[in-house]
């Protein structure tokens, strides 16, 4: 029984995880159809940011949550400038461009960092369940994706922006002639991904150490957990992330957590050859 | 058709015998272990540059393939002792997988950019499986496959038939090179015979090529698995080279590196993706030499300035300027002698 309890809490955190980590892709590919490969850099940037914040003193909460976001989310803006607003319409160039750039964050944090991990203590105590030591932090974890997915929801759903930013994923022309102006539209949802990238990464700094290369480990399951979800930012990245991290934590459980990976991205590739567009491009196509 | 990065290209016979001369000759004023790994690295490029170039298949998990040929080789190698069997199993191998995986992904019609991620998490699944390999248990016949540590020690290349005459220095300098300008010989034969210009035809339109009777899926799968066979070849050649062979070989950077390469000697050429390959694998041997600047910054930086910049790579674009350059005389010449002959008119009028 306790057994059950602990693997349920486990598949429920592995969900969680995946839907955090590719909230911020999600949100860029759904809207704008540009995969960025600098994503797992983001992520880190985003751990980086919140360790030497909260090394420089400042609440840890505050540093995770509303400093990683606005920082992340200022280098997304940045690099939305600078690179990719030159890409549009050009897909692999772009994926191109953004996996240099993820090489040249990974140099130059090992420039600034140094290649050794640093690490935040979690500010949860652990629990006890049965026999079995619990790290209470995961259930932090669970409650902030719920949170961001459900806002994300609302926002997408309820609210003006979110009715333009709908509207520019199905016809920019049609929005463009309403009067706003697409690369605007364009410019603030690549911020805004890139801010819900920093978001995931300061969320996750105090579970694992990081290390400048930390971004490559997010990057593939960020990928096929967007990709394999389609074009619904909320719907699909849920589906997948319920999906994948199922079937990776029950594969752990029964045998190896490599071997909970690899059936991971197994089903990923068989995913994608049986449904090219996605899962919600084949079913729940009027989700959000 | 042209002689541009659009067309087939020719070969030039009188460049290609300067530089196999140059190649052959190096040995006497040079030291051969950088030049080998550079030649390896070369032919690495030139199996992603046939693929991208002139099929216009970005695989974003070319790793794969060249880590396998490597792994093969290693594998094989302790099992059977002498090495023809081990080398022709390091082409096949690579070869028979990404028939698998191309056939699966070309027959299914995805799109490219579903393509590369499938090649990527293929590259992926292969080095967790590898890393994930440490202890007893993972062996297959003699050969242990050792996880993050990989496999150490096994026999390298030797002349076939004779295990006891092993194959290294200068020698395996000229076997590398060999390796490479007969790739390079078959990357040409390709792109001339009717299979070649099919591919081409499938690049520029797949859908019209669809409708002219060619079977695409098929055509595709083949030079995929081709490549794969290439890039397996320079893999055991690595392995060769390095003596061991590290779950590193299917890391991303290893796939990034490559692509590397290709874009920055130009995509749509054959010569192109090489010069990459020497040039950039010399920056980065330079770089691996010191500590301040590490070695991502700068292939980073530089991948994104290409793309942004020269987005079809240098071959291409030097080709293109000096089209433009042969252009402008001929205008100019042109229009000397019109301004010349108006001249004569007006003189004859009066």
């Amino acid at each position: 029984m306790d057994y059950l309890a602990v693997v349920l809490l486990e598949i429920l955190y592995m969900i969680a995880f995946l839907a955090l980590i590719s909230a911020g892709l999600a949100v860029v590919f759904g809207m704008m159809r540009v995969i960025n490969l600098a994503h797992g850099e983001f992520v880190m940037l985003g751990g980086y940011t919140t360790i030497a914040s909260s090394k420089a003193g400042i609440n840890i909460y505050v540093a995770m949550l509303v400093i990683a976001p606005i920082v992340v989310g200022a280098i997304g803006l940045l690099v939305e400038r600078l690179i990719v607003r030159f890409l549009y319409g050009r897909m692999i160039d772009t994926m191109l461009a953004t996996w240099g750039l993820s090489l040249l964050l990974t140099g130059l944090v090992t420039l600034i960092f140094g290649n050794t991990a640093v690490s935040v203590p979690a500010p949860i105590p652990g629990y006890q369940i049965g026999r079995y030591q619990m790290g209470g932090y995961n259930l932090f974890i669970v409650a902030v994706t719920i949170m961001l997915l459900l806002g994300m929801w609302l926002v997408l759903r309820y609210t003006r922006v979110g009715l333009i930013a709908r509207g520019a994923m199905l016809g920019p022309d049609i929005v463009s002639a309403l009067g706003h102006n697409p690369r605007i539209i364009y410019m603030l949802t690549f911020t805004v991904g890139a801010a819900l990238s920093g978001l995931a990464g300061g969320v996750l700094a105090p579970l694992t150490g990081l290390l400048p290369s930390a971004g490559g480990a997010y990057i593939a399951k960020a990928f096929i957990t967007v990709i394999t979800g389609g074009a619904s930012i909320v719907a699909g990245t849920l589906t997948t992330a319920g999906l994948f991290g199922t079937v990776n934590q029950l594969v752990s459980f029964a045998s190896t957590p490599v071997v909970g990976e690899i059936a991971m991205l197994a089903l990923a590739i068989l995913l994608l050859r049986l449904m090219p567009q996605g899962v919600t491009g084949r079913f729940f196509r009027n989700s959000t | 058709m042209t002689s541009s990065g659009f067309g087939v290209g020719r070969i030039r016979w009188d460049w290609f015998a300067v530089l196999t001369a140059v190649l052959l000759l190096l040995p006497l004023i040079n030291e051969t272990n950088t030049p080998t790994l550079l030649a390896i690295w070369a032919l690495f490029a030139l199996s992603l540059g046939l693929m991208w170039g002139y099929a216009g298949i970005l695989s974003f998990g070319h790793a794969a393939y060249f880590g396998l040929g490597a792994y093969t080789y290693a594998i094989a190698s302790f099992n059977v002792g002498e090495s023809t069997v081990p080398l022709l199993l390091a082409i096949l191998v690579p070869m028979v997988v990404a028939a698998i995986i191309g056939a699966m992904m070309f027959y299914g019609r995805i799109s490219d950019v579903y393509l590369g991620v499938i090649t990527l998490v293929v590259t992926l699944i292969l080095n967790r499986f590898m890393n994930a390999t440490a202890g007893d248990a993972y062996r297959i016949g003699n050969a242990r496959l050792g996880g993050f540590n990989g496999i150490p020690a096994f026999p390298i290349l030797n002349v076939p038939g004779d295990p006891s005459a092993q194959i290294f220095g200068t020698p395996y300098y000229y076997v590398v090179i060999a390796c490479l300008i007969g790739s390079y010989l078959l990357a040409r034969f390709i792109l001339g015979s009717a299979f070649g210009r099919a591919l081409i035809g499938i690049r520029e339109n797949e859908v019209r090529m669809e409708l002219l009777g060619y079977n695409v899926a098929a055509l595709k799968t083949a030079i995929f698995a081709i490549c794969g066979g290439l890039a397996g070849l320079a893999g055991c050649l690595f392995a060769n080279w390095a003596e061991i062979v590290t779950p590193s070989v299917f890391s991303l950077g290893q796939s990034a590196e490559v692509i590397i390469w290709v874009i920055v000697g130009g995509v749509g050429t054959l010569v192109g993706p090489m010069i990459g390959a020497v040039l950039l694998g010399t920056l980065k041997i330079a770089l691996g030499m010191q500590t301040s600047i590490d070695n991502s910054l700068v292939l980073g930086a530089i991948l994104i300035l290409v793309v942004l910049l020269v987005p079809r790579g240098f071959a291409p674009a030097f080709v293109a300027w000096r089209r433009r350059l042969a252009q402008l005389q001929a205008y100019r010449r042109h229009a000397r002698g019109t301004s010349r002959r108006r001249l004569h008119v007006k003189e004859a009028e009066p």
